[in-house]
This record gives structure tokens, sequence and C-alpha cells, in this order.
């Protein structure tokens, strides 16, 4: 596996329409249409792209599910999300800056592919960088018919809600409504947006799709591993010397993506944990940063490439407060729809907390791990399954960490965490009322 | 007729006729020209949706970047999520707390700046992300902030 950089979806960046087409921009369009729906379909099947928003979905087989018009008459919907907005990824950002037209085309090629003339383009509120320059983009093609064909593309802005990025919650945003994840089924390629098949896609997946058409799916599978093909933008923060986003071959160590593309830890201080995939997956230990970054390996440590936000933590921090502050991210994003999310986040944070103030027993730990096995399978969407997963990680690969908490009788990093005292936007809620644990 | 009122009839014609997909758009562009959404502001924007106040103010309720309280006339949001912060996403809000004479959560005395931390702005590989009206500032440190407020106090618009 070769560690550098591997670009295809992020290659000859340019926000220039004439730019991008002279350097072959839009050509894969014509190839796609010039195939049938399913004859594009099947490229992407051959390829073996899996989404790239974190569910790891295959790609063709999606599109595959779309019931064809005259079996159920209703228009078709491409949804792109781009409401990025997991702890520690920013790929999605990049890749609209810096390639709107081939996310632009690949939101074409989908199109052709779903027998779809209306694609929306679901941007989290935040991103007024990338949304002005994918606007410019859209724009330049206003008088370019041979390029947009019979197809609207509306970028549609949200407003401030992590949950929104989980498809039917984006649904229901985008219908207008408070962003409430829907029960499934009814699975969005049948009954999505407007009630009409639906395809909601990842940004990342839709602008890998323009090289996939030119380089032909098998091509393309030749890249990367077995169960993760072709390449992935990840998104490199933390203590790391270089962070920003890289594109890789899939199967890279991890070690290399820190070390050699991320420059390593800086300012003399030693690893002590990572982030693999956004806040929602479970932490490796400096000990098991030799692993593949693709599906296969990662999933034998019970963890995930997930949205590829990899967040690297020096020797400084202190576990219990990365529970606290991620914890505090859940409980502040829960929509509220289902109790054991709404409540169950917000019992972690209060007992974490508890433990970090010293005011905790060996008991609170036992509850901590029992709340989390409340929450855990017993929501509609994965937000609140999200915090009791990472947090019982925590306690799984640092026990020592929270004893010495309970021993000390407080945090034993005394002030000197990277995260003391951070001021989360949840502590500024004073309609909220804080949960209390009982002594 | 209100240009508001223009504006939101523009918004809905992007969208299926029976669907109410314009409430968010239609509230960002009221927003943007009141500067936060007041119960007038939220009974015009219904009455130009053809829906309630209260559904309108139960969808803004719900985002975390519409206002229905007043805000000073710039924003400034510093990312404290996790990568922000090991790196000095909170000593960056301290910063600003001095320079404005407020705690995060609330607007300098002149009525100039709204302070407040958010969740992950997605940018974390350039932290620490301070959005200033809505525009991201990369790599922001603690020394950073006097000139940053210096350029607020100087009195530039809102944008968007």
């Amino acid at each position: 596996m070769n560690n550098v950089a591997t670009e295809i979806v992020l290659k000859d960046a340019t926000t220039s329409l004439a730019e991008y087409e002279a350097a072959g921009g839009y050509a894969a369009l014509a190839q796609a249409r010039a195939l049938t729906p399913e004859q594009v379909t099947d490229e992407l099947i051959t390829s073996e792209l899996r989404g790239r928003g974190g569910a790891f979905f295959p790609t063709g087989r999606k599109w595959s599910f779309v019931p064809p018009k005259n079996t159920l008459p209703k228009p078709h919907y491409l949804v792109v999300n781009a409401d990025e907005s997991e702890p520690g990824s920013f790929k999605d950002n990049e890749i609209l800056s810096r390639v709107p037209h081939r996310f632009i085309e690949g939101c074409l090629i989908t199109a052709h592919a779903i027998d779809c003339t209306n694609v929306f383009v679901y941007i989290r509120g935040e991103y007024s960088g990338p949304y002005e320059i994918l606007v410019g983009a859209l724009e330049e093609l206003r008088d370019r018919k041979d390029i947009r064909g019979d197809v609207t593309i509306v970028v549609h802005r949200g407003a401030g809600a992590y949950i929104c990025g989980e498809e039917t919650a984006l649904l229901e945003s985008l219908e207008g409504k408070r962003g409430q994840p829907r029960s499934k089924p009814p699975f969005p390629a049948i009954s999505g947006l407007y009630a009409s098949p639906t395809v909601v896609n990842n940004v990342e997946t839709i602008a890998t799709v323009p090289p996939i058409i030119a380089m032909g799916g098998a091509e393309f599978a030749k890249l990367g591993v077995e169960n993760t093909r072709g390449t992935r933008v990840v998104s490199i923060s933390g203590n790391v010397v270089n962070g920003g986003n890289y594109e890789i071959e899939a199967g890279m160590s991890l070690r290399d993506i820190i070390y050699d593309l991320g420059g390593g830890i800086p300012d003399g201080r030693t690893l002590k944990a990572v982030v693999p995939g956004g806040s929602s997956t479970v932490i490796l230990t400096k000990d098991e940063i030799d692993v593949g970054y693709d599906f296969e390996s990662l999933a034998k440590l019970q963890t995930s490439m997930g949205s590829a936000g990899i967040v690297v933590l020096d020797d400084r921090c202190c576990i219990v407060q990365l529970g606290i502050r991620f914890s505090e991210f859940y409980e502040h994003e829960s929509c509220g729809k289902c109790t054991p999310c709404r409540e169950g986040t917000r019992w972690l944070t209060a007992i974490l907390r508890k433990l970090e103030d010293g005011r905790a027993g060996e008991h609170e730990l036992d509850l901590l791990l029992d709340v989390c096995d409340r929450i855990n399978g017993k929501c509609l969407c994965p937000l609140g399954d999200s915090d009791a997963i990472i947090v019982a990680s925590y306690v799984a690969k640092f026990r020592d960490e929270f004893v010495a908490h309970i021993e000390e009788g407080g945090c034993p990093f005394g002030g000197a965490s990277s995260l003391d005292h951070v001021l989360a936007p949840v502590a500024m809620h004073t309609h909220s009322p804080v949960a209390e644990v009982p002594a | 007729m209100s240009s508001l009122y223009d504006e939101i009839q523009a918004i809905r014609a992007v969208y299926p006729d029976d669907s109410e997909s314009a409430v968010l758009p239609a509230l960002r562009r009221a927003q943007q020209e009141h500067g936060w959404l007041s119960a007038d502001v939220l009974r015009e924007v219904a009455d130009a949706l053809e829906t309630t106040p209260a559904y309108c103010k139960a969808v803004a309720s719900f985002y975390d970047q519409f206002h229905l309280a007043p805000i000073g006339e710039h924003l400034v949001e510093v990312c404290t999520n996790v990568s922000c912060a090991v790196v000095g996403a909170q000593q960056v809000v301290e910063a600003f707390e001095s320079e404005l004479e407020c705690r995060a959560g609330e607007t300098s005395a002149d009525g100039k700046v709204t302070l407040r931390t958010v969740e992950c702005l997605g940018g974390c590989g350039w932290a620490t992300i301070v959005a200033v009206d809505h525009h991201y500032r990369t790599h922001v440190k603690a020394d950073d902030v006097p000139e940053i407020v210096q350029e607020l106090r100087g009195d530039e618009q809102r944008g968007d």
C-alpha cells in the first residue's frame, strides 16, 4: 500500500469551469449519458464504491433500489448530504471548495443513473464559504444546457443541527420541518423526499462518481483493499503538525496517515489516543494504530472509518474530559424525539462531570456503563448510540484513568489537561435543566 | 407588498407547490434583513408562507443559527469542540471575553458584538476556527483576538 496521497477526487483542483473542462472535466458526464441508467449503475456496482458518509452502504446497490417509474409513477429525487457536522470531519468542506465542478458532474451523472431531474444539495448552514463557491460554479453552468441537461440543482442551506446529517432528519429538514429522524421503513429509496423515491448520497460519494466513470468501475476497484475500494479523503486534526485533508488509497496504515501525512505530534509530546473516524467512532489507543485505514481492518478493532475524521490526541488529554466534551456535544445535538437519547446523553455528561470533579465513587462508574447500555440500540437513529458507544470505549480502554479520578478525588491532570475547563455551548443553555446525579 | 414578501415568493417557487421547503430559506432571509426573528418578523414570514407564526417559531427554535432574541451587530462564534479545544480554543474564547468585556453567550455593552461558543464548524484541521459574521477565520490564536475585535468595532456591516 502506498503511503503518499493518491488523488482522484481532489485532483486538478479548480473552481473554474474553463479550467475544469480543459483538464477533461465533464467528459465522464458525456460518457455516462451515452450509457443507459442501468449501465451506469452497473459500473458503480462493479467499482464496489461504498458510501463515504459513514454508513458505508454500497452506492450502486442503493441506486438500484429506486423503483422504475413505470412501477411507481412519482418523480425521483437525488438529495446530496452536505451537512457535514461530525466533529473531526471537514472533508466535504474541502471537496465543495476545491473541486465544485467534479461534485456537480457527479450530481449530474447520478441524476442520469436514477432517472431524476431534481437534485437538492443540503449544505450545513455554517458553510458559507463552500456554499458561495458551489453557487458560483452552478452560475457558470447557467448557459450550459449541454452540461446541465434537464436537471435542476437546488442548493438548500441548513441552519445548524448536527442531526440533519442523518438522512431522514435531513429529509424532514428539507421539507421545512424540525430535523427529527423518521422511523424506517419506509426507506428513502421508496419514500423519501416528498414521499417519493429518493437517493441520499454524501458529497464525497458523489464526487467519486466521475472518476469511476472515467476510469471504469473495474479499474477503480483495483485501488484500495477488499471491502474498501478506491480512495478516501481523510481529515486529520487535533495534536498533529500538519492538520488538513488528504486523499489516500484506502488501506494505508493509520500510523502512516498520522506520521507521514500529518507530520506526527507537535511540541515534543507523545501520542495518547486516536479517534479514527469522527467523534462517533470507538477510540484507539496509541498501541492500536498499526492498522489499515479500511472498513475491515478497523472493524476488527470494533471501530470504523466513519466519516474519516481522524482526531489525534497527545498525552495531555484527560480521557474523562474527552468523554464530557463529546457527550456534551451529543446532548446539545439530540433532537429530543426519543427518550433514551434525550435523557441518556444528559445523564452521561452529568456522571462524567461528577467523576471529573472527584465527587464519584466506583458505583458511578458502573452507573455510567449502565446508562450506556440503556441507550445503545434503543434509539431511533445513531446519535444516542454514538455517545453510548464512545463513552463505553473510553472506559474499556482507559479504565485506569477513570479509577484514578475516583481514587484521587479529582482529575489526575490537576488542571493541565488540554481539554481543561472547555466551555461547551451546552453550558450556555439556561433553558435546559442540568441533570443532577443522586448521591 | 414588502420586498421580503416578494423574496419569499421567489424562494417558494423553487420548491414543489404543496411543500413547506421554503421555511428555512425564508427564515434565513428574514433574519438577514432584521438581525433576529422577533414575533413580528415570524408573523411576516408566516404570512408570506401562508402558515402560522407558531409553526415558524417551532421550526426556528430547532436550529442553532436562528436567533429568537436580539444579537449584536456582529456575531463571533468560536468552535470549542475537541479538535479546536486541544489546540487552545478555550484561550481564544477567554481572549474574546476579556476584549469584549462580556461572557460567551452575551453581547458587548456597546451592542457591537455577540460572542458565543459553538459546536464543530467543520474546519478541524485548521483549528481554532472562529466564524466572524458567518465567515471562517482559521488557525486563530488568543493573540489574534484583539485585532479581530478592533476590526469589528471599526464598524463593518454584517454579511452572510
